[in-house]
């Protein structure tokens, strides 16, 4: 019997509370799933900017000789291409070339990484690193040494420039300098999960709600807001990108969620290559698919996709998305039912209710 | 904040009575747990049920909340304005955002529910 854990506070626990933030327990942690309101806090990270606490995140350091070649044979996408200062999608994939967990990989330098996990996984992920260790290689859990922010939306450039010194539009996107940032030390990444322009912000746990109160100060008369979970959602999903254990988990491979780009079938073997090599030349059997709700009703996880009258599938991600004033969702299909314009229901309580299946991503930004 | 003339369900919905119809609708509680509604599946004019069945659904961004009926009887009017506008549900949940008229049949039903005071302590007490 597991002993019942309390869930974790974040460095922020107490900016949040200042701010109205509505608490709840997600993946083992007290984070805030609104403040204001979703909707709004979703259309502010569009039109203005956002500003998460991710802190929740697992971070771990993999260095010495042999860490290159470790992470090769454990994730599909190719590390020899990073060099200092940038970072790549990817998963670690069991040897069924499926997903243990989505990550990001971040070469700090010759011999050295940084991991971001799922919250959710992070025990999971460290175990599975540390069976497959081999000489050469140093492995650390450096999650209790970050906190993390999340500025996100087309001001957050503007916003952050404010705070720091360095010259922001230099840091391309998937890249990473070290700055200060309101006089912190910071590791300042263009990355996100929302589908804007923005920044993520690693931090000490010390620094952290000092850089979150100078963010929100000078980013307030911009349109800055604090914005939690539930919007995190909504914009990850309008973007479509995939979230573990709904799109992606340990019964599918990045090929099946239409993340081939993630493959370097090229790079040279890795754990699940052959099945993945096996799976594109036999092709996919099912896709992963967009879809738009045509009756009323939002079609969520776990509902069921039907066709004439059978049952074809299940929803994966689903809500109703701010941006476009619809209820949108994602679900594997077989291929016949995948072209956009096809027509689909899905069982929403007791009502077959239209859909629509439509090309991804829902939402793309303006340039 | 709470009317004191209605009388309040555990579900968090509220009863307005004018002679033999109850409107109904869901408490300030309720619509701020639910978050922004963005649909509203109510029943038809005519339906008939009895206390305690399910009637409808409110739907916001982030979950699905079940409308009982508090009251056995007839579905005499629906919020038809409900159907473009739902979020009047968060901005007005006691006036303009009232979800159904009822010809209630039975008045010994009301007995079950409870008066503001009561609401009010059963909110405190965090159920």
């Amino acid at each position: 019997m597991t002993p019942e854990t309390v869930p974790q506070k974040t460095p922020l626990h107490e900016s949040h509370l200042r701010a109205g933030g509505k608490l709840v327990d997600f993946a083992g942690w007290h984070l805030p799933v609104r403040y204001s309101g979703v909707m709004e806090e979703h259309r502010a990270v569009r039109t203005a900017a956002g500003l998460f606490d991710v802190s929740h995140m697992g971070e771990f350091k993999v260095s010495g000789p042999g860490a290159e070649e470790l992470l090769q044979q454990l994730t599909p996408n190719d590390v020899s291409k990073l060099t200092p200062g940038r970072i790549h999608y990817s998963g670690l994939l069991t040897e069924a070339g499926t997903y243990v967990d989505d990550l990001l990989v971040y070469r700090l330098a010759e011999q050295e990484f940084l991991l971001v996990v799922n919250a959710a996984n992070a025990e999971k992920d460290f175990g599975w690193i540390d069976d497959r260790l081999r000489r050469g290689v140093n492995l650390q859990n450096v999650s209790a040494d970050y906190g993390l922010l999340a500025l996100q939306g087309p001001r957050a450039q503007e916003i952050l420039t404010e705070l720091t010194a360095i010259d922001l539009a230099q840091i391309r996107y998937y890249r990473f300098e070290i700055a200060e940032v309101a006089g912190h030390r910071a590791i300042v990444s263009r990355t996100g999960y929302t589908g804007e322009d923005g920044f993520e912000l690693y931090l000490s746990p010390a620094s952290a709600p000092a850089v979150w109160d100078r963010l929100l100060e000078v980013g307030g008369p911009e349109g800055l807001v604090p914005a939690g979970l539930g919007a995190r959602d909504t914009l990850r999903l309008e973007a479509a990108m995939a979230l573990y254990g709904h799109e992606i988990d340990d019964t599918t491979t990045p090929l099946d969620a239409g993340l081939s780009w993630v493959v370097k079938l090229g790079k040279g073997d890795f754990l699940g290559r052959d099945v993945l090599v096996a799976q594109k030349e036999n092709g996919l059997e099912q896709k992963l698919v967009g879809f738009e709700m045509v009756g009323r009703g939002i079609g969520r996880q776990g509902y069921e996709v039907l066709s004439g009258g059978e049952i074809v599938g299940r929803v994966t991600s689903g809500s109703f998305s701010p941006s476009l004033g619809k209820a949108i969702g994602m679900a594997y299909l077989p291929l016949a039912l995948t072209d956009p314009g096809t027509e689909i229901q899905i069982q929403v309580r007791k009502n077959a209710v239209p859909a629509i299946i439509v090309s991804l991503p829902f939402y793309k930004r303006g340039k | 904040m709470y009317p004191e003339d209605f009388k309040y369900s555990k579900d968090h919905e509220w009863i307005r009575i004018e002679d033999d119809i109850c409107v109904v609708g869901i408490t300030d509680y309720a619509q701020d747990e639910l978050g922004e509604v963005v649909f509203v599946e109510m029943p038809e004019a005519g339906q008939t049920f009895d206390a305690h069945d399910e009637i409808g659904s409110i739907e916001s961004v982030k979950a699905v909340a079940e409308v009982y009926t508090p009251l056995s009887g007839e579905i005499v009017e629906v919020n038809e304005a409900l159907e473009e506008a739902p979020e009047i549900v968060n901005k007005d949940p006691h006036g303009e955002g009232w979800l159904v008229k009822i010809r209630f049949s039975s008045s010994a039903e009301l007995g079950d529910l409870m008066d503001v005071e009561a609401y009010r302590q059963f909110l405190d007490s965090g159920e």
